[in-house]
C-alpha cells in the first residue's frame, strides 16, 4: 500500500528525530545542579557562566514563571528534581518554604546582603531588588499634582486617572507593605478608593503603555519596566516619566527576587554555592551589568547611574515572610480585584 | 484501546476532582459564590456564544464564495483563509493591542479571537462543500425551490457536523484561551484560574476553579451531540458526485473580493506587520542563527512527533464514534475534548503531580512532554479523523470482508486510505497547536530545552519585543507546510 508509506515514514523519523534529542541531553558526567528559574531568563544566562567557571559546576535552568514554578516544586515534593529556586518576587518563596520544601541557608551566604533582604528564618535570601515607582505621562500630570504617599492615589483628585495591575504578585506585594504598615482599616479604604479611581491592566507593562499613550494619566508599576522600554524603542515611555515615592512610605516598597536551596536536593552543598555566588560580588555585578536593571543587593555593587540609586530609595521596612498573606487576598477580593 | 486513550485524556479532570474534594465544600461555596465570579461566567458564556456565532458566519460565509462561487483567485483565496491558523492566537492579540488599544474589552476580544480561529469552522465546512452531491440540490431545484430555500433546507443540514465539529473547536479554544485575553485585558474562567495561582499561590483553590471550566465543556459537548443527531452522511452510489456548478458573482464581485480581501488584511495583515515593525525598530532585535534553528527544529520535531502520536490515539476514538454508536462509545468520545478546554497550567500540573508519584522515569522526558501534548490536542485530531470517517461508507468494509479480507487487512487497504487525507489535516492541526504551546512546553520539558514559543515568551517577558519578534516569525513559518497541507483539495473539482 504505497499510500500508507509517508505516514509510516513520517512517524518514524519524527521517533528517531525524539530519540536523537534526548540522547543529546545527556553530555559530560560533571557535577551539575538544576535550577528552576522564574527570573528572566537572560539575567540567568550571563550569571551561570561566570559560576560554572569559578567552581567547574555546570548550571542547567528550567524557566517558568514565580507562580508556575513554585507550584510545581509543591506538586513534586520531596522528588523534586531542582536544587535551587530563584523568582522574580518573594512570595512565591514564602509559598515554596511554607511547604517546608527548602534548607537553611549558610551564615555567609546570607551576611552578603542586609538582613531584612532575608526572612528571619534564613530559608532563602533576596539577590535582586525592585522599586515601586508612580509612571506618569508628562502631558497630563503636572510636577505640582505628584502625590507624597501611595495613599493619596486613592483620593478624588485621581478618579479615572490611575492604572494598575492588582493580578500580578508585583501589586499584591504592594497592597502588603500598605498592610504591614498602615493596618487593615486603612489598606481596605485605600482598595476601595483605588477600585473607584482606577482602571485595572493585566501586566505593568501594559499599564506603562496606557499612561504613555495617553490612555490613563498615570499607574503604579515597578522600576525597570520604564527604564527598559528606555533602552528598547523607547516606544512605550517616551511621553512619561518616573516619580519614587520616599520617606518610608508604603509607595517606596522594595520587592526582591529570591534564592534558595531545595531540602530535595542531592548536591546541597553546589546548590548553596550557586546561591552564595549569585548574592557574590561577582555575580552581583553581572546582575548590574546586565539589561535587567534591577539593583543589586550587595552593598559592594551600583547599578548604572541612568537609574536612580539604590542609597537613595527610602524603601519601609517590610517582613518579607508576610507578604501575600491570606489577609491580603481577602482584602484584594473583597475589593473585587481577585 | 479507545478506553485507555479515554482515560489518559482524563488524568487532568481526575486531578480536578481531588482538589475540589480537598478543599472542602465551605471554602468551595466561598471561592464560587462571589460577585467576581459571576462576572467572569458571563464573561466567558459571552466570548464563547459570541466567538462562535461570529466564526460560523465567516467560515460559512467564505468557505460558500471560495467552494460555491466563481469569484476571482478563489484558490489563493483559500490558502489565504487557512493560513490565520499559522498565527498564534497570542501574536494575533500582540499585533492589535501595538496598533489600537481600543481592541481591549469585549467587542476587542471577540474580534480578535474570531480571526484567529474561524478557520477551524472554515476548514471542514469547505470540505464539506465540496464533497456535497449536487444530485440533491439539482433534486430542490427541480420541484422549483428557490436558491435560498435549497441552501438552507438541503445544503445546511449536510453541513452540519462540519458546522459542529468546528464549532466545538472554536468554543474549547476560548475557554482554555489564556495568552490573547490576558493581553486584551478580558477576564475570563481562565485567566482568573491563573489569576488565582498567581496571587494567594493558593493552587488546591486554582484547581478547584476548573471544575467550572470543566462544567462549561461538558455543556458543550451536549450541545453539539444534541445538535448533530444520529445520522449518517456517507454517500454511496454509482460513480462519483460530479463537480457543483458554480454561481456567477458578476457585479457582486465588487463585494466579495474587498470583504475577502478585508478579512485577511485584519487576520493577517495586522500580527504580520506588527512583527515587521518589531524586527526594524526593536533595539534587541538580533538574528542569533544557532538559538534560531536549535528552537525551530525542537519546535518541529515535537510538533511533528506530537501530531503523529496523537493522530494514532484518535483513530480508535473516533473509529468507536462513527462505527460503533453506542453509549460507552459516545463517552469514550467526548472525555478526549475535556482537557481541551482546561488552562495548559491545570493539564501541566495534573500531568508533573501524577507522574511524579506514579512514573517517575518518565518525567521530564520527551515522553512525558509528547503525552502531555496529545492529551491537550487530541480533539483537534479527533473532530478531523471522525468526520472524514463519517464520509467513508461502511458499505466498502462490508464488501471487502465479503471478498474474505480479514478485518486487519480490511482496515490497512480500505479504511486507512479513505482516512489518510483527514489523517494528515487532523495532524497538522495539532502541529499547529503544539507549535505554540508554552506552560507544558515549560513545565514538563526536558531540562535546557528550547522552542520557538518559549524563546519568544522569555524575550517578549523581558519586554525585548526585537528581540522575540524572529522566533514569532518563525513559528509562523514552520507552521506553514502544515497550513497549505490543510489547505490542499484532495478532489480538485475539475472546471465545468
Amino acid at each position: 500500500m504505497p499510500r500508507t508509506r509517508p505516514l509510516l515514514v513520517g512517524t518514524a523519523t519524527a521517533v528517531a528525530l525524539v530519540l536523537t534529542l534526548s540522547s543529546c541531553s545527556e553530555e559530560d558526567d560533571g557535577p551539575s545542579i538544576t535550577v528552576y528559574n522564574a527570573q528572566h531568563e537572560e539575567l540567568l544566562t550571563e550569571i551561570a557562566p561566570g559560576f560554572t567557571e569559578e567552581t567547574g559546576i555546570d548550571v542547567e535552568l528550567r524557566h517558568g514563571d514565580d507562580f508556575e514554578l513554585a507550584n510545581q516544586l509543591v506538586q513534586e515534593g520531596p522528588d523534586s528534581p531542582a536544587d535551587v529556586f530563584l523568582t522574580e518576587n518573594s512570595p512565591a518563596m514564602s509559598l515554596v518554604d511554607s511547604e517546608g520544601l527548602f534548607a537553611p541557608l549558610d551564615g555567609q551566604t546570607l551576611r552578603q546582603v542586609p538582613d531584612q533582604y532575608a526572612p528571619d528564618n534564613g530559608h532563602w535570601m533576596g539577590f535582586a531588588a525592585r522599586s515601586t515607582v508612580l509612571v506618569y505621562n508628562t502631558d497630563l500630570v503636572s510636577d505640582a499634582e505628584l502625590p507624597e504617599s501611595i495613599l493619596e492615589l486613592a483620593e478624588p483628585q485621581w478618579r479615572d486617572r490611575i492604572a494598575f495591575s492588582p493580578t500580578g504578585a508585583d501589586f499584591q506585594a504592594i497592597v502588603s507593605a500598605v498592610l504591614e504598615l498602615e493596618g487593615e482599616r486603612v489598606t481596605e479604604q485605600w482598595l476601595e478608593g483605588l477600585a473607584a479611581n482606577g482602571t485595572v491592566y493585566d501586566g505593568n507593562d501594559v499599564v506603562m503603555e496606557s499612561v504613555n499613550s495617553g490612555e490613563v494619566d498615570a499607574g503604579v508599576i515597578y522600576h525597570y519596566y520604564w527604564y527598559r522600554d528606555q533602552q528598547e524603542a523607547g516606544d512605550n515611555s517616551s511621553n512619561s516619566q518616573l516619580h519614587f515615592f520616599d520617606d518610608r512610605d508604603p509607595g517606596a516598597f522594595v520587592s526582591v527576587s529570591g534564592a534558595g536551596v531545595l531540602e530535595s536536593s542531592d548536591t546541597p552543598d553546589d546548590a548553596e554555592q550557586f546561591v552564595a555566588y549569585l548574592a557574590s560580588e561577582a555575580g552581583q555585578q553581572d546582575i548590574a551589568d546586565s539589561y535587567a536593571l534591577e539593583y543589586p543587593l550587595n552593598p559592594a555593587v551600583q547599578l548604572d547611574d541612568s537609574v536612580k540609586p539604590f542609597e537613595e530609595l527610602e524603601p519601609p521596612r517590610v517582613d518579607l515572610a508576610a507578604l501575600n498573606g491570606p489577609q491580603v487576598i481577602d482584602l484584594m477580593q473583597n475589593a473585587g480585584f481577585l | 484501546m479507545g478506553a485507555g486513550v479515554a482515560a489518559l485524556a482524563l488524568l487532568p479532570l481526575g486531578f480536578i476532582a481531588v482538589y475540589t474534594v480537598t478543599v472542602g465544600p465551605d471554602e468551595a461555596r466561598e471561592l464560587l459564590l462571589r460577585p467576581r465570579v459571576g462576572e467572569l461566567l458571563v464573561n466567558t458564556v459571552r466570548l464563547v456564544v459570541a466567538g462562535i456565532a461570529l466564526s460560523v458566519m465567516l467560515g460559512l460565509g467564505c468557505a460558500w464564495l471560495v467552494e460555491r462561487t466563481r469569484v476571482p483567485f478563489g484558490r489563493v483565496w483559500h490558502l489565504l483563509l487557512v493560513a490565520p491558523l499559522a498565527v498564534p492566537a497570542f501574536v494575533n492579540s500582540y499585533g492589535w493591542v501595538s496598533l489600537t488599544p481600543r481592541v481591549e474589552g469585549f467587542a476587542g476580544a471577540v474580534l480578535i479571537v474570531t480571526l484567529s480561529y474561524f478557520p477551524l469552522v472554515y476548514l471542514p465546512v469547505s470540505a464539506s462543500l465540496r464533497g456535497l452531491d449536487p444530485a440533491l440540490e439539482e433534486a430542490s431545484y427541480s420541484l422549483d425551490h428557490s436558491r435560498w430555500w435549497t441552501f438552507c433546507r438541503v445544503v445546511l443540514p449536510q453541513l452540519r457536523p462540519a458546522l459542529l465539529g468546528g464549532s466545538l473547536l472554536v468554543g474549547l479554544h476560548l475557554l482554555a484561551e489564556f495568552g490573547a485575553l490576558q493581553m486584551l485585558r478580558f477576564p475570563t474562567f481562565t485567566t482568573a484560574i491563573y489569576d488565582q495561582y498567581r496571587s494567594s499561590f493558593n493552587g488546591p483553590a486554582a484547581t478547584m476553579l476548573a471544575s467550572v471550566l470543566v462544567a462549561c465543556c461538558v455543556l458543550l459537548l451536549y450541545a453539539e451531540l444534541r445538535l448533530r443527531g444520529r445520522r449518517r452522511y456517507a454517500r454511496v452510489g454509482a460513480g462519483v458526485p460530479r463537480s457543483v456548478p458554480r454561481h456567477e458573482l458578476g457585479r457582486l464581485n465588487l463585494l466579495a473580493v474587498p470583504a475577502l480581501a478585508g478579512l485577511v488584511a485584519l487576520a493577517l495583515g495586522v500580527p504580520l506587520s506588527s512583527l515587521a515593525r518589531w524586527l526594524v525598530v526593536g533595539s534587541s532585535t538580533a538574528f542569533p542563527m544557532d538559538e534560531l534553528t536549535a528552537a525551530a527544529s525542537t519546535s518541529l520535531t515535537l510538533g511533528g512527533a506530537a501530531a503523529a502520536l496523537t493522530v494514532l490515539l484518535a483513530l480508535p476514538v473516533a473509529w468507536l464514534a462513527v462505527r460503533q454508536r453506542d453509549l460507552v462509545s459516545t463517552v469514550i468520545e467526548r472525555s478526549t475534548y475535556v482537557a481541551s478546554s482546561l488552562p495548559g497550567i491545570v493539564v501541566a500540573l495534573a500531568l508533573v503531580t501524577v507522574s511524579i508519584n506514579v512514573a517517575q522515569p518518565i518525567y521530564q522526558t520527551f515522553v512525558l512532554l509528547l503525552l502531555a501534548y496529545a492529551i491537550m490536542f487530541l480533539p483537534r485530531a479527533v473532530v478531523i479523523v471522525r468526520a472524514g470517517l463519517e464520509q467513508a461508507p461502511p458499505m466498502l468494509e462490508d464488501v471487502s470482508h465479503s471478498l474474505g479480507v480479514g478485518p486487519l487487512a480490511t482496515a490497512r487497504r480500505v479504511t486507512l486510505p479513505l482516512l489518510l487525507p483527514s489523517m494528515g489535516a487532523g495532524a497538522a492541526l495539532v502541529f499547529l497547536a503544539v507549535t505554540t504551546e508554552l506552560t507544558a512546553t515549560l513545565l514538563l520539558a526536558p531540562i535546557e530545552t528550547t522552542t520557538l514559543a518559549t524563546r519568544f515568551w522569555s524575550h517578549s517577558s523581558a519586554a525585548s519585543y526585537g528581540a522575540a519578534a524572529p522566533y514569532a516569525l518563525l513559528m509562523i513559518l514552520i507552521s506553514l507546510p502544515a497550513t497549505y497541507l490543510l489547505s490542499r483539495r484532495p478532489t480538485e473539482p475539475v472546471a465545468s
